[in-house]
């Protein structure tokens, strides 16, 4: 069971959103998340939703794994809107409900957990449909400029790409020592939280030991198959952009002209929907 | 000249009171294209002389040469190590990457192979040793003998000419161990390449076309299967035993069966025994 745990929480499948390039997924959400900052009303933030519930559609996960991540920040979602709430400021002219909220704080915490939800839905499209390896490869190439200012990209990019393998066996490994340290007597399961926590020390100090051990032979197996840093390295990996970036870049970019947009024009917009409904 | 070459080698481990001196005047010729078999018990020194091979380790006297190159001279590492791949016991401890390619695509990047090179080498070491339907996988995903499969894959797509293989059957079951052998086999007959097999399973170092044991830093026996399996005091004193079948065929013929001495392999023994039966 603890050997299944991957990191993140990819979704296996050959979507148009699963197949972009990784540097342009990581670069569109950049682009997703300042364009739900700059979106200054709801219009604005409906507007970043569509194109969020379009990326969603184009991906093929289930709306549900999606759903999933806000849970994790549904606290700190409750938890900044009451702040919101209770801590309004109020301007002349704002609707007084009771005590001291106002619909005005009502409105824009309303806003503001929008926000958070919409910036956590968007980074999750980006683990679901990217796995790990690739996400790595799509940093490295992207910081690779700061190669000039002899950044060392590839080190860390090494060092990403061994983590990362490292974590299923090490998964194991953990599990390994639970089940040896139970059939010792050893009790994880019952007493207070800092009971649990020291509990852990038998399992984390043999953990240890045993990584810097792994991290020695693997230094060895490195050695032995010539690795000797970056100097002469060539990369089989590449990364290639296709016409499917292009689509993706530019309905992003119309999504963030959108919402510039309805920034400006806002009020144009309220009045053309208020002349249609009479 | 000779693949490898161990000429009055002496290597310690640490230094002041903790030294430790595990090779002691050692010397050792492994001839190109042969099949050996390193054996001998637990702390004898067989690591240590296989990492001695390859640079990993550096004698304290004495030189270790690999096609006539010394691996004192740091200058010839990188060649020495392109030229001598080596594989490991415990599969989860050589891996790099996550997904099988680019675990093999290892060697040849650090020696900046181009890209369309390296995938013709990914394409021949997957092939050779049948694991191309787990290109794309996950090596954790990988039974045991797979992932060792892929290790020897990732040594091999260096084109070594000597493949160092220390315990890599050792945490595999048997089908596993067969899986491994196999393809080691091939190399060794088909694309001519030295192997050189430090293992436990005296079945397995049958095979070899050589067997060296060690004991204690030097070697004690060196010859065919034949001529080595034929010294049992010797063998028993170095802590070793006789292949499971050269075992029976001992019980056998204490029993009263004319059996013919320098029975090692399972194919010989049932064949000594049907010739036997049908004699009656
Ligand atoms: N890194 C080290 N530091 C100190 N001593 C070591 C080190 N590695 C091995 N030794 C010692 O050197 C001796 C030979 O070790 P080596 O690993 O070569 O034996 P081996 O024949 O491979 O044994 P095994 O069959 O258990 O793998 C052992 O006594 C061991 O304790
Ligand atoms: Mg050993």
């Amino acid at each position: 069971m603890l050997s299944e745990v991957t990191f993140g929480q990819y979704y296996p499948s050959k979507s148009f959103v699963h197949r972009l390039d990784p540097r342009v997924k990581i670069l569109l959400l950049i682009a997703y998340i300042v364009m739900i900052f700059t979106a200054q009303n709801f219009l604005g933030l409906i507007a970043s939703l569509l194109f969020l519930s379009l990326t969603i559609i184009f991906s093929g996960v289930p709306i549900g794994s999606v759903l999933k991540s806000i849970k994790a920040i549904l606290f700190l979602v409750i938890f900044t809107a009451i702040l919101n709430i209770l801590f309004y400021s109020p301007k002349q002219g704002d609707t007084h409900l009771f005590w001291v909220v106002y619909v005005e704080g009502l409105i824009s915490a309303g806003f503001l957990a929008l926000r958070l939800i919409s910036l956590v839905m968007g980074s999750s499209i980006l683990t679901l449909t990217t796995t790990p390896v690739s996400l790595t490869d799509g940093i490295e190439s992207l910081l690779s400029p700061l190669k000039l200012v002899k950044f060392p990209v590839h080190d860390l990019a090494l060092i990403m790409s061994i983590a990362l393998r490292s974590i299923p066996t090490l998964a194991n490994e953990t599990e390994r020592i639970i089940n040896a340290q139970k059939a010792r007597g050893a009790d994880f399961d019952s007493g207070n939280i800092i009971k649990k926590a020291k509990a852990l020390v038998p399992v984390l100090i043999p953990l240890l030991i045993s990584a810097f051990r792994r991290g020695d032979e693997l230094g060895d197996a490195m050695d032995a198959r010539c690795y000797s840093g970056s100097k002469v390295r060539t990369k089989y990996k590449k990364l290639t952009l296709s016409v499917r970036d292009l689509i993706a870049f530019l309905v992003t970019v119309v999504a963030f002209a959108g919402v510039i947009l309805l920034n400006i024009y806002e009020l144009n917009v309220l009045a053309y929907f208020a002349k249609i409904w009479g | 000249m000779q693949a490898i070459e161990f000429k009055n080698v002496s290597f310690s481990y640490g230094d002041g009171d903790s030294r430790k001196e595990v090779l002691k005047d050692f010397s050792l010729t492994i001839k190109k294209g042969s099949f050996v078999a390193l054996l001998g018990r637990n702390g004898s020194g067989k690591s240590t002389c296989a990492k001695l091979i390859n640079g990993l380790l550096i004698p304290t006297s004495g030189t270790v040469t690999v096609f006539g190159m010394d691996t004192k001279d740091k200058s010839n590492l990188f060649e020495i190590r392109k030229r001598a791949g080596m594989v490991f016991q415990n599969p989860d401890n050589q891996q790099i990457a996550s997904i099988v390619e680019d675990d093999v695509a290892f060697g040849p990047e650090n020696i900046g192979v181009p890209r369309k090179e390296i995938k013709e080498r990914i394409d021949y070491a997957l092939s050779v040793t049948g694991t191309e339907e787990f290109r794309h996988s996950e090596v954790a995903r990988l039974s045991g003998g797979q992932k060792q499969r892929v290790a020897i894959a990732g040594a091999i797509a260096l084109l070594p000419e000597i493949l160092i293989l220390d315990e890599s059957t050792s945490m595999l079951d048997p089908k596993g161990r067969k899986e491994v052998m196999e393809v080691v086999r091939t190399l060794n007959r088909e694309k001519g390449m030295t192997v050189i097999d430090i293992t436990h399973y005296m079945d397995e170092a049958v095979e070899a076309d050589e067997i060296c044991i060690m004991d204690n830093g030097v070697i004690t026996a060196q010859g065919t299967p034949n001529q080595v399996f034929a010294q049992k005091e010797l063998i028993a004193k170095c802590g070793l035993e006789l292949p499971v079948s050269a075992k029976i065929a001992e019980k056998l013929k204490s029993a009263g069966l004319p059996l013919p001495e320098g029975i090692l392999t399972k194919e010989a023994l049932s064949d000594k025994l049907c010739e036997l039966l049908r004699k009656i």
